[in-house]
C-alpha cells in the first residue's frame, strides 16, 4: 500500500509537467498578447519592446517554459503580468472561495443525488422512477450558467430573499459560517450542485438496479432478510463506484465553474481563470491550471484510497 | 438559448417581479459595479484604461493639471491642479516653468512640493531611480513622449523641458498622476505595500481593499480644494465585468450605480425605477481606412459616398438611444468641432451619385475587406452595429467582407498597420478611440512619423498639409490659438471624409433614484465629490 501511495505520488511530476506544457502551449497558440493588459494601446513599438523584454517574453518559448518551470518547482509561480501580485497567494485566495463553494454544492448535490439514485433504482419503471430520472436528466441537460441567471431572477431580483453576487458583504476576506454568510453562498451552491446530483442520481439508479438483479440478492432474501437488510448489503455493493463517481465530480467542482463563478461574480478559480484569459495573463493561468490539476491528482488518490477501505475486494498495490 | 435571449427573459421577468429593499446601510455609501475584472492598479498610474483613471485615478490622486469636472453642458477642458499656473519660456520653447500649489498635503500627511514631482516623474522615466515602477510606467510613460528632463527650481517651482517645442505638454501631464514620496518610503519602499495602502492627493483615500472583489473609498477632509471634497461618508467600487451580473446587482439592490448598461436590459432598469445617465463623450467610434496604395479609400469620393450612406439615426434606434450620432470626429459639442463644409449625414442618393462618379454603380459593385471585433472595450456593441453598416454600405453599391477576429489580437493588427501581414489586406478597421486631447484625439491617427510600427497611424495616410497642422498645434503655446488650429485640423478631417465617421459613445450609467447630485461631465473621468444619497 505505501509503495502504491509512494508510485502515485511520483507519477503527480509527469502529470503537472505535462499539464503545465499543454497549457503553455495553448496559451501561446491562442491569439493575443498579454502585453496589451498592462500597457496603454497607443504605447510604441520602443516601449513594447521594454515590456516584452521586461517580462522575458523577448525569449524563445522552450527557454520560457523551462525558467517558468524552474521557478514552479521551488513553489514560486511568479507574479501576475495584470495584477503584479504573486500568482501563489491569488490562486491559493481563489482555491478557498472555490472550495467553499465546492463543499457547499457537494453537502447539496451528493445526498440528494445518492437518494434520487436508491428510489429511483429501487422503485425501477416505477411512476417514482420516471419522475427521479427525469429530475436527473433535467439536472445534467440545463445549462446551469442559465439556471443561476434564473434563480437570481426569482430569488435576489423578484422576491429579494438572496444576494445576487459576491462572496459575502464585505468580500471573501471576511467570510465566516454565518447566516449573513451562507445567504450569499445559497444561489450558486444549489446551481452547482444541480450537475453532480443528476449525474450521481443516474449512476446510483443504474448501480441499483443492476444490483437488485442479481443472483446474490435473492439468495438473502431467501435467506430471510428484510428489505432493509438487502438494502444494507446493495448499499455496500454500490459504495465503490458511486464513490469514485462523486470522487470525479468534486474534482470537478474544486476546479470551479467559470460561468457560474462569472454569474454570481464568486471570486474563486473559475473566475480567476476567466480573467486570465481575457487579460492573457500567463503566469497566473499556468499558476491557476498547475494547482488545479494537482487537487484533481489528489482527489483521485484520495478516493482511490477510500475505496480499498470500502470494498476489501478492491487491493491497490 | 443566446445571451440575446438571456437577456430579454431577464428583462421581461424583472418588469413582473418587484425588487424588494436591500439591506440597510449606513447613510451616504455609494457602491459602484464596475466592468473592470479588478480594483484598477492603486499605486498611482492606474491600468484598466478610461475607468481606471475615474474611479481610482482622479479620485485618490491629483495631476498638476487637472481636468475640469464640473459641468454636463460644456466640453471638459484643463484647470490648475497640483500646478497653480505653468508657462513655456519666451526665448526657448522647450522649457517650461510649473507653479507649485502651496500647502497642499498628501493622506499621509507629507507635504506635495516641486521635489516630489521631480521623485513622481522618475518613478515613470528614470530605470535607475530607486522608485522606478515598471507597473505604473508601462501606464504612464507613453503619456509624456514630450518631457526629456525636468528639475525642482525650488520648493514649489518645476522646471520641465521638452525634446523640441510642444504645446500639448499640459494635456500630456494631465495623465500623471502624484503619490507619496514619504509613503512609499513609510512602507519599505516597496510599491506592493503601497498598493494596499496609498497615498495621494486626491478628494478620497483608500480605506480597505479586497483584491478582485471591492475598494472602499472614504473622503479626504483636508484636500486643497474644499469643493471636491466628497459629500458622501463611502464609495464601494466592486468589480462585476458581467453585464448579467451587473444588471442584477442593481436590481437586487446590492449597488446603487452600474457602469455600461448593456442596451438590451435599460428598459427592464427603467422599468424598476432607476435612472440612466448619459452624456456626450470624447470617444469615437469609427472605421479607420487604409491608404496605402490599392486601397479604394485614397479615393475621397468613395471615402464620401460611404460616410453619406450611413443610417445613424436607425442605428441609433437599434442601440435604444444610446449613442450619439457622429457629425465628424470629434462630437458636435466640442470646442475642437469647428465648422466643416462636408455634412456627414444620411443621404444615399448623393452616395450613388458620388460612387458613380468614381466608376462604380450596380454593374459595378465596389469590394471592401475590413477587420471588426466581436467585443472589446469601447467597441459598444461592434457585431451588429457593424451588420447595420454592412448593410446601408451594399445599399448604395459597396459590398463589404469582414474579417473578425478577437479584440485582443485586433488591438495588435492595429498597432502592426493596415500593411502588416496580420491586416489580411483588409482596408479599414472599425476602432474606438478616446479623443479627449490633441494627441490622442488628432494627431495619432494621422501623423506621417506615426505610421507603424513608430506609432498608431493605422492605415499610413500622410499628408505634408496635415502635417504642418500638427506642427501648429504643438507649437501654438497661447490655449485659445491652440484650440482654433485644432477647430482648423478638425474641418480637415470631416471635409477629406478621412475615417468612416459613425457614433460617439455616450457612457451610459444606471443608477438608483436614490443617488443624487451626479454632474455627467462630458469626460471619461467623473467627479463623485457632489453626490449624496437619499
Amino acid at each position: 500500500m505505501l509503495a502504491y501511495l509512494l508510485r502515485r505520488l511520483v507519477y503527480v511530476v509527469p502529470v503537472a509537467l505535462g499539464v503545465s506544457l499543454i497549457c503553455f502551449m495553448l496559451v501561446h497558440i491562442a491569439p493575443g498578447d498579454p502585453l496589451v493588459a498592462v500597457m496603454p494601446l497607443d504605447a510604441t513599438a520602443e516601449q513594447e519592446a521594454e515590456m516584452r523584454a521586461a517580462y522575458g517574453f523577448d525569449k524563445p518559448l522552450p527557454v520560457q517554459f523551462g525558467l517558468w518551470v524552474a521557478k514552479a518547482a521551488t513553489g514560486d509561480l511568479g507574479r501576475s503580468i495584470a495584477t503584479g501580485r504573486p500568482v501563489a497567494g491569488e490562486v491559493m485566495t481563489a482555491v478557498g472561495n472555490t472550495l467553499v463553494l465546492a463543499a457547499a454544492a457537494s453537502l447539496i448535490g451528493f445526498p440528494l443525488g445518492l437518494l434520487f439514485g436508491f428510489v429511483a433504482g429501487y422503485f425501477r419503471d416505477t411512476g417514482v422512477d420516471r419522475a427521479v430520472t427525469a429530475l436527473a436528466i433535467t439536472g445534467v441537460s440545463v445549462p446551469n450558467y442559465w439556471l443561476g441567471m434564473v434563480l437570481v431572477i426569482v430569488f435576489s431580483v423578484t422576491l429579494g430573499w438572496l444576494p445576487a453576487m459576491g462572496a459575502g458583504p464585505g468580500g471573501s476576506r471576511d467570510w465566516g459560517w454565518d447566516a449573513e454568510h451562507l445567504r450569499y453562498l445559497v444561489l450558486p451552491a444549489v446551481t452547482l450542485a444541480v450537475v453532480p446530483m443528476g449525474i450521481v442520481a443516474r449512476t446510483v439508479r443504474a448501480l441499483v438496479g443492476d444490483i437488485l438483479s442479481q443472483e446474490f440478492v435473492q439468495a438473502l432474501y431467501a435467506k430471510g432478510l428484510m428489505h432493509g437488510g438487502v438494502l444494507r448489503h446493495v448499499v455496500r455493493n454500490a459504495a465503490p463506484t458511486a464513490l469514485a463517481v462523486m470522487g470525479l465530480q468534486l474534482g470537478y467542482l474544486l476546479g470551479g465553474s467559470i460561468l457560474i463563478e462569472t454569474v454570481f461574480n464568486w471570486p474563486g478559480t473559475g473566475f480567476l481563470l476567466s480573467n486570465a484569459i481575457f487579460q492573457r495573463d500567463l503566469p497566473l493561468l499556468q499558476g491557476t491550471i498547475l494547482v488545479l490539476a494537482l487537487f484533481f491528482v489528489a482527489v483521485n488518490l484520495l478516493v482511490d484510497l477510500a475505496q480499498t477501505v470500502i470494498d476489501p475486494r478492491i487491493k491497490r498495490t | 438559448m443566446g445571451i440575446g435571449r438571456l437577456r430579454t427573459a431577464f428583462a421581461a421577468a424583472v418588469l413582473a417581479g418587484t425588487a424588494l429593499a436591500a439591506p440597510a446601510l449606513a447613510a451616504g455609501t455609494l457602491r459602484i459595479g464596475m466592468t473592470a475584472s479588478d480594483i484598477p492598479l492603486t499605486t498611482g498610474q492606474t491600468d484598466n484604461g478610461g475607468e481606471g483613471m475615474r474611479f481610482i485615478g482622479y479620485t485618490l490622486y491629483d495631476a498638476l493639471i487637472n481636468w475640469d469636472l464640473t459641468s454636463a453642458d460644456k466640453p471638459s477642458g484643463l484647470i490648475p491642479g497640483l500646478a497653480t499656473e505653468w508657462k513655456v519660456d519666451e526665448a526657448d520653447k522647450t522649457k517650461w516653468t510649473f507653479k507649485i500649489r502651496e500647502g497642499v498635503k498628501f493622506h499621509d500627511g507629507s507635504a506635495f512640493t516641486a521635489e516630489a514631482a521631480v521623485w513622481n516623474l522618475d518613478k515613470l522615466l528614470d530605470d535607475k531611480s530607486p522608485q522606478y515602477d515598471p507597473r505604473q510606467a508601462a501606464q504612464g510613460k507613453s503619456r509624456i513622449p514630450a518631457v526629456a528632463s525636468y528639475k525642482a527650481l525650488d520648493k514649489y517651482t518645476l522646471e520641465i523641458v521638452t525634446k523640441e517645442p510642444d504645446a500639448t505638454l499640459p494635456y500630456q501631464l494631465a495623465w500623471i498622476l502624484m503619490s507619496s514620496p514619504a509613503n512609499w518610503e513609510a512602507l519599505g519602499k516597496s510599491w506592493e505595500a503601497v498598493a494596499k495602502k496609498p497615498s495621494g492627493t486626491g478628494p478620497w483615500m483608500l480605506a480597505d481593499f479586497v483584491p478582485r472583489e471591492r475598494a472602499d473609498l472614504v473622503p479626504f477632509k483636508d484636500h486643497w480644494d474644499q469643493t471636491r471634497v466628497p459629500r458622501l461618508d463611502k464609495m464601494v467600487l466592486v468589480p462585476l465585468p458581467e453585464p448579467n451580473a451587473r444588471s442584477a446587482a442593481l436590481l437586487s439592490g446590492q449597488v446603487d450605480w452600474i457602469e455600461a448598461p448593456a442596451p438590451d436590459v435599460i428598459p427592464a432598469l427603467t422599468g424598476a425605477g432607476h435612472q440612466i445617465v448619459s452624456n456626450a463623450l470624447p470617444h469615437n467610434w469609427t472605421w479607420h481606412l487604409s491608404r496605402l496604395e490599392g486601397s479604394p479609400w485614397n479615393d475621397i469620393r468613395i471615402r464620401k459616398a460611404a460616410n453619406l450612406a450611413i443610417d445613424r439615426e436607425g442605428m441609433k434606434e437599434l442601440l435604444g438611444g444610446l449613442m450619439l450620432p457622429a457629425k465628424g470626429f470629434f462630437t458636435p459639442g466640442s470646442q475642437w468641432f469647428g465648422e466643416p463644409t462636408f455634412a456627414v449625414k444620411y443621404d444615399p442618393e448623393a452616395a450613388k451619385a458620388l460612387l458613380a462618379e468614381a466608376g462604380y454603380g450596380p454593374d459595378k459593385r465596389l469590394k471592401v475587406k475590413a477587420l471588426i471585433s466581436p467585443s472589446g472595450s469601447g467597441q459598444m456593441l461592434p457585431l451588429p452595429m457593424n451588420e447595420f453598416i454592412q448593410q446601408n454600405l451594399a445599399e448604395v453599391g459597396i459590398d463589404v467582407e469582414f474579417e473578425v477576429v478577437e479584440w485582443n489580437t485586433m488591438i495588435n493588427i492595429w498597432r502592426a498597420g493596415a500593411g502588416h501581414e496580420s491586416a489580411k489586406g483588409t482596408k479599414s478597421i472599425n476602432f474606438s478611440y478616446f479623443i479627449q486631447d490633441p494627441f490622442t484625439g488628432l494627431i495619432r491617427h494621422l501623423a506621417c512619423d506615426l505610421k507603424p510600427p513608430n506609432g498608431t497611424n493605422w492605415g499610413h495616410y500622410c499628408d505634408p498639409e496635415m502635417d504642418a497642422l500638427f506642427k501648429e498645434i504643438r507649437t501654438t503655446f497661447d490655449a485659445a490659438a491652440q484650440d482654433e488650429v485644432m477647430r482648423r485640423t478638425h474641418e480637415k478631417f470631416v471635409d477629406e471624409a478621412l475615417f468612416l465617421m459613425v457614433t460617439h459613445d455616450v457612457a451610459p450609467r444606471a443608477m438608483s433614484t436614490k443617488v443624487k447630485g451626479f454632474v455627467q461631465a462630458q469626460n471619461w473621468y467623473q467627479n463623485f465629490g457632489s453626490i449624496t444619497m437619499d
